[in-house]
């Protein structure tokens, strides 16, 4: 690897994902928008990795990317070494247990037609899992893990549910068939903080049981602070920032991180009002600036940053920035 | 003299076919002019509905609203909807948490706006188009003059949620209801509503409601925070004494579970296991009870009632935390 864009990817033999400067691309009316531009990224196996952004970064787009829901213009997504980008029909169906995911929106998620066993256990029978008592068992386990009792919950159907109750139905499907990667796409932002801590500590617990790897999307540094190894933070279809999360938030790099950082509402009033750093909305990705992409929000632009691309580089140990001019 | 605006032993129930639901069960609250309200409460905590039954938009045969609410001293219940809606833009503006479905997606954002200042106002065409494009500015949107020939579809989320807040400050509202009004936004653009919020507050000396499920939100913006758990208020107090000095179990946990930017990782977060009691039945019993790590016996039977512990500071607990750490 002597790509630039993709230093920061680590050689190692324990990597489970490993995703080699992915691009893809939509086509609208006013033009092609490159929402995943040139993204590199690994997952070793156990880990969790979060991306974070704002909303039109690109971020759920790459999480769809992974997972093969809309085809790549070019780049690798490697599962085990097999590249998902490469495979096409019933040869990328079959590599599909591997890679489950969960939404932002479960409730929606989750065909209100189905009773909640049915839906835990669908899975198993669109793979041909195990016996009629088996896949039973193991459907009564799965709920039980995620704190639901399968004798009060199973015969009924998710729009008797809450959020809360329906991302819990809905991890629970999508672990039936042991993912070794579970991409959790926003899974706790359009939920009560009380309940958020809930999904976030069921996710950890099962993230140990299984043994999973996670792919986490957020736009909340606060929520991937509390459960990810390594974090990646994009911005316009780009990572602008590579690092532990405890980095990030006592000494980010990037402009945009700082601005991000100090966006999370702090629980203590005695810490007074922070002014916002950042204003305004990202530019319209289907034209980004010339050079850095962030520069026209960015306090620190210079012209440099508008002639010329900043590449990821080391700034300390496993923290990797894309800025011409990043923070002491 | 009396306060800007203020809740009396404020009832909403609903007729259900499973039997009467209590969504808000005795609310006295007021607030002062010019001051900043947070309302707290996770969904279903009543938070919603105890503004919307004030405001009198919920209505009819099978809602029933008990108590008092006066707005500067007048009576609002027994008003018609009619009456009520003199007050609505000139006395009471309300902000709500979905700016898509709030806004009328197939006209034109001047266009829905310049109405509100026309009818109410009575502003000739010409000068509401102009006050349109100083509220757009004041809520600072970018070139205002090409916003107002745009469509709601055409704006992101926290676009949306300031045309709202324009919308609500265009008549010089005495007081502005937000609810949830960050709740659909990123974290970078909910900083920029808050600020703008409390910005707009400083400017105008609107009285403020932020009505939140995230103690974090209110923390840096509120100047007093009522906590409300299954229709009633459980702690009320100025918003320093809530966060040094937390009376309520169930406060303090919703406190400690905001994910924080300087916690530990690996440590679990402090969920509230449990949900919120079913509205429909009764019991005697602190609501709470059952999801409460310090609950007793006495906790069980008995419904605590909201006390002042001489300080302004009111609770609904047996065993407030502050008496306890003593």
């Amino acid at each position: 690897m002597n790509n630039n864009t993709a230093m920061h990817l680590r050689d190692d033999s324990d990597i489970l994902l490993r995703v080699e400067n992915l691009i893809v691309e939509y086509t609208t009316k006013t033009g092609t928008v490159r929402a995943v531009s040139d993204i590199s990224l690994d997952i070793a196996s156990g880990e969790t990795v979060a991306v974070v952004g704002e909303s039109g970064c690109g971020k759920s787009t790459l999480a769809k990317g992974v997972m093969q829901l809309i085809p790549s213009v070019s780049g690798k997504v490697l599962l085990n070494g097999t590249d998902l980008a490469s495979l096409k029909g019933e040869a990328l169906r079959r590599a599909r247990p591997n890679i489950q995911m969960i939404f932002q929106d479960s409730i929606s998620s989750l065909d209100p037609h189905l009773r909640v066993r049915e839906l835990v256990e669908q899975p198993l029978k669109v793979w041909d899992r195990g016996t009629d008592e088996e896949r039973r068992a193991k459907v009564d386990d799965l709920l039980r893990s995620v704190n639901l009792d399968p004798a009060i919950v199973g015969d009924r159907k998710p729009t008797e549910f809450s959020g809360g109750q329906c991302q819990r139905i809905s991890i629970a499907r999508a672990l039936s068939i042991e993912p070794q990667l579970l991409v959790c796409d926003e899974p706790v932002s359009s939920l009560d903080v009380s309940i958020q801590a809930q999904i976030l500590n069921i996710i950890q617990a099962m993230k140990v049981r299984y043994g999973l790897s996670l792919l986490f999307i957020s736009h909340d540094l606060a929520v991937v602070r509390a459960i990810s190894d390594r974090v990646y933070v994009m911005y316009l279809g780009k990572i602008c920032e590579v690092a532990p999360p405890e980095r990030l938030a006592s000494s980010p790099a990037h402009h945009y991180t700082h601005a991000l950082v100090s966006a999370v509402p702090i629980p203590d009033p005695t810490v007074g009002r922070r002014r916002a750093i950042l204003e305004g909305e990202p530019p319209s990705p289907t034209n980004p600036p010339s050079g850095c992409r962030f520069r026209t929000r960015c306090p620190a632009a210079t012209e440099k940053c508008a002639a010329e691309e900043p590449q990821l580089r080391e700034v300390s140990p496993g923290q990797f920035v894309a800025c011409h001019h990043p923070r002491g | 003299m009396s306060a800007l605006f203020e809740l009396d032993n404020l009832n909403v129930q609903f007729d259900t076919k499973r039997g009467k639901l209590h969504a808000v069960r005795g609310v006295t609250l007021h607030i002062e002019a010019g001051e900043c309200l947070g309302v707290v409460g996770e969904s279903g905590s009543g938070k919603t509905v105890m503004w919307r039954a004030a405001m009198g938009l919920l209505r009819g045969r099978k809602v029933h609203r008990g108590g008092s609410v006066r707005l500067a001293g007048r009576e609002l219940l027994p008003m018609s909807a009619k009456e009520v809606r003199q007050f609505w833009g000139t006395e009471i503006a309300m902000v709500f948490q979905d700016p898509m479905t709030a806004l009328n997606p197939v006209r034109r954002i001047g266009s829905q706006f310049s109405e509100s200042l026309t009818k109410r106002l009575g502003m000739d065409k010409a000068a509401a188009k102009e006050r349109v494009v100083e509220l757009l500015r004041l809520v600072r949107m970018p070139e205002p003059e090409k916003l107002v020939r745009k469509y709601p579809l055409q704006l992101s989320g926290g676009m949306r949620q300031r045309v709202m807040i324009a919308m609500a400050i265009a008549c010089n509202p005495k007081l502005l209801l937000a609810d949830e009004p960050t709740t659909a936004l990123d974290v970078t653009v909910q900083a920029q509503v808050l600020e703008l919020l409390s910005d707009l507050r400083e400017k105008l000396g609107m009285g403020m409601v932020i009505v939140t499920h995230d103690l974090g939100i209110v923390a840096g913006h509120s100047d007093r925070i009522a906590v409300l758990y299954a229709g009633e208020v459980v702690e009320l107090a100025t918003t320093r004494a809530l966060f040094a000095h937390t009376m309520m179990p169930y406060t303090e946990a919703l406190l400690n579970s905001i994910p924080r930017l300087d916690g530990k990782r690996g440590e679990a977060l402090q969920a509230i296991e449990g949900a919120p009691p079913d509205p429909v039945a009764q019991t005697s019993a602190c609501f709470f009870a059952p999801r409460c790590r310090y609950a007793t016996e006495k906790c069980r039977t008995e419904h605590p009632e909201l006390v002042d512990d001489g300080t302004g500071h009111w609770y609904r607990c047996f065993y407030p935390l502050k008496a306890r750490s003593q």
